[in-house]
């Protein structure tokens, strides 16, 4: 068999594997790599301005394609640069593979230039890593590594290829499929469990479903299942920041996000709840509150794919190890074969009514400043005149108010990072998903700081002719910093406002794009119209109450019902225990 | 404020993992990032092909931690299977070590007399000093190790144990 290099052998398996585009930035020890992909017909290669952009661009790509996203970057500086969109990729479950170059075989070890111990580093924010050192093995390690990034709990991998690998040949064949010496997801339920869940399920008063990332990194599918669940159970249903559109919050039965900024109803029937089903989430701590109060009269369901999420934070009564859609179409199909019926459930939407009528997401109203919550909802109603809206945010106030006030009613349309929250992810993330997606309104909702750890990528939209519209809830602050200063620290406002702000109109005209300044609520339908109907790039510079807080709230540390409804229950001051907490 | 800790038990896990570079980082790395204790590590391969390794961690800590250790060991790609052997029926565990003791008169017979009582092997041999051979439970080369720091001890080299289930079944 004719021999190849690394490096074609690579992008052939890239080829093998339907890898459309690949989100990189060269150097010295990925040049092979770049002169294999130089005029490429099949593999569109996006050249970003910075790695941490190419990480959170192939995040927004695979989040709203469902097809793992693909990045490629040299060594040293390249492969730490990309660093924080790995990790970002391990904590919110997105299937990526990151291409690293690596300095020769020969050199490792020798502190040689833009050498990186990058198996090493990233070791620990990968899902898995691999240091290729012979040419003839490349191939099947790059099967196996999209293989894991992409089942299982999706993740981030790491091939890390040195340069004399890429040159060196070897035989290529695309390899037949292959059965893991030791990594095997399970994927299908236990039918003992499931039968306990759909009797616990039937005889449930008060049932939730509290839904997270699980069911949409399951596939549209899962998201079909949830809701066919919930109306043959006609139970509520609330979900995590990461699963916000796997069910539709158009829907009567849906209650809103839950947790630290969740509705007062989600996190109360949370509380009262006597079954909760957990789909796909993680009793992450910003979900849980104080863990000795969370949920206290609930039997809990856990479905996950991921053991180690079971048991980990909050003990459940019964785990059901799986693919989330698998075990919710093992679920439905036995609900059905037992005749079950949905119970009355009408004194528990009652409550769960009663709850509502609190309003929690009321903010004040007003003429002379643009509420940024009111700023959100606008921009929700201008965007549904689009046939299709995909909206990814930043880190901050920005992003709850996003969470909060834009309905989503399909998966894979909301991007937001909810682990690690890295602000720099929202814009990148937009770019990725405009590239997947061409014919959708890609908005990204933004700070005024957050924005700033990023910007650069503005010019990969100008270069690839990307709309992507930037839509900034400028407040002048670090709003969630400040606001956190205000709960705990008396106000002293420590570094937290953003002074020195750049003039985003002109910014935006210094790369090419559309750039709009709102500034008061009389301005504002008009300025979201005008974004929208802009074709290419735009940025809004949106102006909005300088000091408005995010609520509802629990506090860190904090029961689900000792919610902060508005400013007026904020203290200013914590116990030491309290500001502990993250 | 003061932080709390918890009361904690001891579990030896055994491993089993395909035996490539960077497992061993990749283990201890684990129980470094989440804060895990090791209490020791042995590794070596199992196969004729080299290919698999067992490594016996003895670690410890709350119930509801070691559960988390064994779910997040699972979760690496190179990891065959883990079993907490401790909770796993009756087992049986191992360690060796080498104890260097110096001493001249009576010092050197009662040396003797204890490495007896033990079952200690005499490795090597000066006017002045042994190395002594033992294998056993931890507890006992503790003990072991503490009679001998009263009578001269030089210095010690310990394994770290292995263990296997008892019966016929592999674990
Ligand atoms: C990379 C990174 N650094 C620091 C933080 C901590 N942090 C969380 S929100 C925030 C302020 C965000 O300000 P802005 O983007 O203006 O959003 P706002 O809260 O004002 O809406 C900071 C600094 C973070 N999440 N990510
Ligand atoms: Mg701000």
């Amino acid at each position: 068999m004719a021999e190849k290099s690394g490096a074609d052998i690579l992008v052939e398996c890239l080829i093998d594997l339907g890898v459309e585009v690949v989100f990189g930035y060269p150097g010295g020890a990925v040049l092979p790599i770049y002169d294999a992909l130089f005029n490429h017909p099949k593999i569109r290669h996006v050249l970003v301005r910075h790695e941490q952009g190419a990480t959170h661009m192939a995040e927004g790509y695979a989040r709203s394609t469902g097809k793992p996203g693909v990045v490629l970057v040299t060594s040293g500086p390249g492969a730490t640069n990309a660093v924080t969109g790995i990790t970002d990729a391990l904590m919110d479950s997105i299937p990526m593979v990151v291409i690293t170059g690596q300095v020769p075989t020969q050199l490792i070890g020798t502190d040689a230039f833009q050498e990186a111990d990058t198996v090493g580093i990233t070791r620990h924010c990968t899902k898995h890593n691999y240091l290729v050192k012979s040419p003839g093995k490349l191939a099947s390690v790059v099967h196996e590594a999209f293989h894991i990034a992409t089942t299982g709990r999706p993740g981030p991998v790491v091939i890390d290829i040195p340069k004399n690998v890429q040159i060196a040949t070897a035989p290529y064949r695309k390899p037949e499929s292959f059965e893991h010496a030791s990594y095997r997801p399970q994927t299908e339920a236990d039918p003992a469990a499931i039968a306990s869940a759909v009797e616990m399920l039937a005889a449930a008063e008060r049932p939730i479903f509290y839904t997270g990332g699980g069911v949409i990194n399951s596939g549209p599918e899962a998201s079909t299942l949830l809701r066919e669940i919930a109306a043959l159970t006609g139970a509520p249903v609330t979900s995590t920041l990461m699963g916000l559109g796997a069910f539709p919050a158009s829907s009567g039965q849906w209650l809103g996000m839950l947790g630290m900024h969740g509705t007062y109803e989600a996190n109360w029937a949370m509380n009262k709840a006597d079954l909760i089903v957990c789909v796909g989430a993680r009793f992450d701590d910003r979900v849980t509150g104080r863990l000795d109060a969370f949920a206290p009269h609930a039997k809990k369901i856990h479905i996950d794919i991921d053991r180690s999420s079971i048991n980990k934070t909050v003990e459940v009564d019964l785990p059901i190890i799986a693919d989330v859609g698998n075990a919710l179409a093992d679920m439905i199909a036995l609900w059905k074969d037992r005749g079950h019926k949905a119970a009355d459930l009408g004194e528990w939407w009652a409550r769960i009514d009663g709850w509502r009528a609190r309003n929690s997401l009321a903010y004040p109203e007003s003429r002379e400043e643009i509420m940024p919550q009111e700023a959100i909802a606008q921009l929700y109603k201008a965007s549904r005149s689009a046939s299709d809206v995909i909206i990814t945010t930043e880190v901050g106030q920005h992003q709850m108010w996003a969470a909060q006030h834009f309905g989503f009613d399909a998966p894979n349309k909301w991007l937001t990072s909810g682990g690690l929250g890295t602000m720099g992810y929202g814009f990148p993330a937009a770019i990725g998903a405009q590239l997947g997606n061409p014919d959708s309104l890609v908005v990204c909702v933004a700070g005024d700081a957050s924005i700033q750890m990023n910007i650069q990528e503005m010019g990969t939209a100008s270069q690839y002719r990307l709309p992507v519209k930037i839509f900034i809830l400028n407040n002048e602050y670090m709003g969630m910093v400040r606001q956190w200063q205000e709960l705990t620290y008396e106000s002293r406002y420590s570094n937290s406002y953003s002074d020195s702000l750049p003039d985003f109109v002109k910014l935006a005209e210094a790369y090419g794009w559309t750039g709009i300044r709102i500034e008061g609520p009389q301005e504002l339908e008009a300025g979201i119209r005008q974004m929208i109907d802009t074709p290419g790039p735009v940025i809004v510079d949106c102006r909005v109450a300088k000091l408005s807080n995010c609520f509802p709230m629990i506090p860190s540390g904090a029961a689900h019902t000792d919610m902060l409804l508005d400013p007026s229950q904020v203290e200013g001051v914590m116990s030491d225990e309290a500001k502990a907490l993250v | 404020m003061h932080i709390q800790e918890e009361i904690s038990e001891r579990h030896v896990l055994s491993l089993t993992v395909s035996n490539e570079a960077g497992i061993l980082a990749r283990i201890a790395g684990l129980f470094t990032a989440r804060g895990y204790n090791i209490d020791s590590l042995t590794v070596a391969d199992i196969t004729p092909d080299h290919a698999i390794s067992r490594i016996t961690i003895v670690t410890s800590g709350p119930p509801k931690v070691i559960d988390q250790i064994i779910a997040q060991l699972e979760r690496l790609v190179p990891v065959h299977k883990v079993t907490d052997l401790t909770d796993n029926g009756p087992f049986v565990e191992r360690e060796l070590a080498l104890v260097k003791v110096a001493g001249v008169g009576e010092d050197r017979i009662e040396a003797l007399r204890l490495a007896d009582v033990f079952r200690a092997k005499v490795v090597d041999t000066t006017i002045e000093s042994f190395i002594f051979e033992i294998t056993g439970t931890t507890d006992k080369i503790d003990n072991f190790v503490g009679l001998m720091r009263q009578i001269g001890l030089v210095e010690v080299g310990r394994t770290g144990v292995v263990g296997l289930i008892r019966g016929k079944e592999p674990n």
